[in-house]
């Protein structure tokens, strides 16, 4: 019931910043490897830094050891070597319930044989904290997370969307030095995914806590994170801004895994002139590597065939209409180029139309397998 | 089911059908239920009400003698040998579900965090020893516990029994003999309840600064609360009414609610006796059952603990 609800976060936020006098925490991560029997690498010495109030995203494909870094912050894996310290403090071997980090658990992982109120108090019980600091402190939590209402339900009679609401509350009460995600949302339709992204980030801007998101979803890590790291095979790939993940990959596998298809081997270069199997094409400050990169939101469709710098011909194999755009899929020779344009003037390109596709030289991208 | 839309005579014949359906598909258990539980019962009732005749069979007329007898009033005035005999069997039951659980939780724990593949074969360890007849092994026991034997030896060098007297018969011998043959009662239902433990639920404890014991307490244990009380109903009712291990192991005054019963249908042969004293179990155990039922919704915080 309360799922529809939104934080309002403009004039509550000044009144929150004012009250926190907390500092947030920053992570320092050296070197740390883990596996699990004999055979399986969950990671292969991670190095990484994580400022103080940062929104950090932990993204990668199911296997590539995010959870498992997650899990080693929270203290319940251990690494098998390298260092860890949160908040300028080593924790490498402290137990979990002696770090002053909170885990949002992707199952949840509510107590259900205790009421709301007693999971949110949950943590506070634990630390000895008098009953009656207590109740102030989840009665103000309940608020601040708009589930006022719901507090002396149990947790089996709770929608999934209130359930991920109380897990979030249920850590935020404690107010960590650093809060954990793990893929806190991927339980949840796409509507209710998607409106409770934007509650977290907004709640983590209020309370300016470092938050620790893993995620496998792209569009999920784009949106939410100051920086993303890519993680593939224990081994991180790439830490950066969203933007420049997304649009400067480090390598193939990044590429790929932010959605991108079109990446071209390059099999001669002369200055800025890249010839690839589209044909020949201007790059500018396209920098190293051996693979062109063309974001398919990059490129434009000129009806009919016209010649001129980095102009191709083509025909239109494929339309996906979107409403707001629609993705295209171009042949230009025996090479196939995506292309997503913004549904605009009256006419759009129809299959097997002949058109000329055409890409500004700064828009290119080339990296290394 | 609705039947909205369908004319008069359809709807009569569909419910017709479905009560037929619902015939055919509880009458074998009814049966069974009826012939070999309800009548049975029906009829000790009966005779517990009854008079005891001069070769221990009931007669006419209705009386209240046997739950006077029942309750220590005899010829020679009022004696509590009954009455130790009812607190015999509930300290008994007691001790030994007790004992069970506290044997058995371990065991569980460790058998839920084997290997897959070895986990089938220890639950069958844990099982085997039911398949001998109880009697055998109860037998085993006397011949373990008997005066002379190495236990006994040990015992008595320790000082915990007098010289030659051995383990064997005592209520101590009754309450090994019953741990004994219960355990796998106990083991089984915990077992089930660890293995479905919802591990993200002990981790989200600790998560929330609840220290190893803490965490057991506050996220383990309310996990196999429904594993333990189940395994509680399938010990502590049948050693309540256990006849055989007293029997044998007890001697004199190791004897149990059980024992008196049986003996009132044998020996002693005072029918309605016996039936009077089957009532009085029946009544403890339903008195138990609810008292569990009760113990059950309080720790599980409202939530259903079937038994």
């Amino acid at each position: 019931m309360n799922d529809t609800l939104t934080l309002d976060a403009a004039e509550a936020s000044r009144a929150e910043a004012a009250e926190s006098t907390r500092e947030a925490s920053s992570i320092e991560m050296q070197g740390l490897h883990k596996r699990f029997g004999r055979d399986t690498v969950a990671l292969d010495g991670v190095a990484l830094v994580i400022e103080a109030g940062e929104f950090f995203t932990l993204l990668g494909p199911s296997g590539c050891g995010k959870t498992t870094l997650l899990r080693i912050l929270a203290g319940l894996e251990e690494a098998d070597d390298g260092r860890l310290a949160i908040g300028g403090r080593d924790v490498t071997e402290v137990p979990p319930h002696k770090r002053s980090v909170n885990t949002v658990f992707q199952s949840y992982a509510l107590f259900p044989h205790l009421s709301v109120r007693e999971n949110l108090a949950f943590g506070l019980k634990m630390r000895g904290m008098p009953p009656g600091e207590r109740e102030a402190r989840v009665a103000k939590i309940a608020e601040f997370i708009k589930l006022g209402d719901l507090v002396d339900r149990r947790v089996d009679q709770l929608s999934g969307g209130q359930r991920q609401r109380i897990a979030l509350a249920r850590a935020l009460v404690n107010e960590p030095d650093v809060l954990l995600l793990d893929e806190p949302l991927s339980a949840l339709d796409a509507g209710l995914r998607s409106q409770l992204q934007v509650e977290l980030l907004r709640v983590q801007k209020r309370l300016g806590m470092t938050f620790v998101f893993v995620t496998h979803d792209q569009q999920e890590a784009m949106v939410m994170s100051d920086r993303i790291a890519v993680l593939n095979g224990g081994v991180i790939q790439q830490v950066g801004p969203p933007r420049e993940v997304y649009e400067h990959p480090a390598n193939a596998f990044v590429a790929r895994f932010m959605g991108h298809d079109n990446l071209y081997p390059i099999s001669a270069r002369d200055g800025d002139r890249l010839t690839t199997s589209l044909g020949e094409l201007t790059a500018e400050a396209a920098g190293e590597g051996d693979l062109l990169l063309i974001r398919p939101e990059t490129l434009d469709l000129l009806p009919g065939e016209q010649a001129g710098e980095n102009q191709l011909p083509a025909t239109v194999s494929e339309r996906l209409y979107r409403g707001s755009h629609a993705e295209y899929r171009l042949e230009v020779g025996e090479t196939t180029l995506q292309a997503t344009l913004n549904n605009r003037g009256r006419r759009l390109p129809e299959v097997g139309d002949r058109v000329t596709v055409k890409v500004a030289p700064e828009d290119l991208v080339t990296l290394s397998e | 089911m609705s039947y909205a839309g369908v004319t008069p005579t359809a709807r009569s014949r569909a419910m017709v059908r479905e009560s037929r359906h619902l015939l055919f598909t509880v009458a074998p258990g009814a049966t069974w239920i009826i012939i070999f539980l309800v009548l049975p019962s029906a009829y000790l009732m009966g005779v517990a009400f009854m008079t005891n005749g001069p070769y221990g069979l009931p007669e006419m007329p209705l009386s209240l003698e046997s739950f006077r007898r029942l309750a220590g009033f005899g010829f020679l005035g009022w004696s509590p040998g009954n009455l130790y005999t009812l607190l015999r069997s509930l300290w008994q039951t007691l001790v030994s579900t007790g004992l069970v659980v506290i044997v058995a939780y371990p065991i569980a724990y460790y058998i839920s965090t084997c290997r897959a593949k070895w986990r089938p074969i220890m639950l069958l360890l844990v099982v085997v020893p039911s398949w001998t007849n109880q009697v055998i092994r109860t037998f085993g026991w006397m011949n373990l516990l008997a005066p002379g034997t190495p236990l006994s030896g040990l015992a008595e060098s320790l000082g915990l029994i007098a010289p030659n007297m051995g383990l064997y018969p005592s209520n101590f011998a009754v309450t090994l003999g019953l741990v004994y043959n219960f355990l796998p009662f106990m083991v089984l239902p915990l077992y089930a309840a660890f293995e479905k433990l919802d591990t993200a639920q002990v981790e989200a404890a600790q998560d929330l600064y609840a220290s190893p014991v803490r965490a057991f307490w506050h996220a383990v244990f309310p996990q196999t609360l429904p594993g333990l009380l189940a395994g509680i109903v399938l010990v502590a009712i049948p050693a309540f009414g256990m006849y055989v291990i007293p029997e044998l192991l007890g001697g004199g005054k190791g004897m149990m609610l059980g024992n008196l019963v049986a003996n009132q249908f044998s020996g002693g042969a005072n029918w309605p006796l016996g039936a009077a004293g089957a009532i009085l179990m029946l009544i403890a155990t339903f008195i138990g059952l609810y008292a569990m039922r009760r113990i059950g919704k309080r720790l599980g915080g409202g939530e259903e603990v079937v038994i």
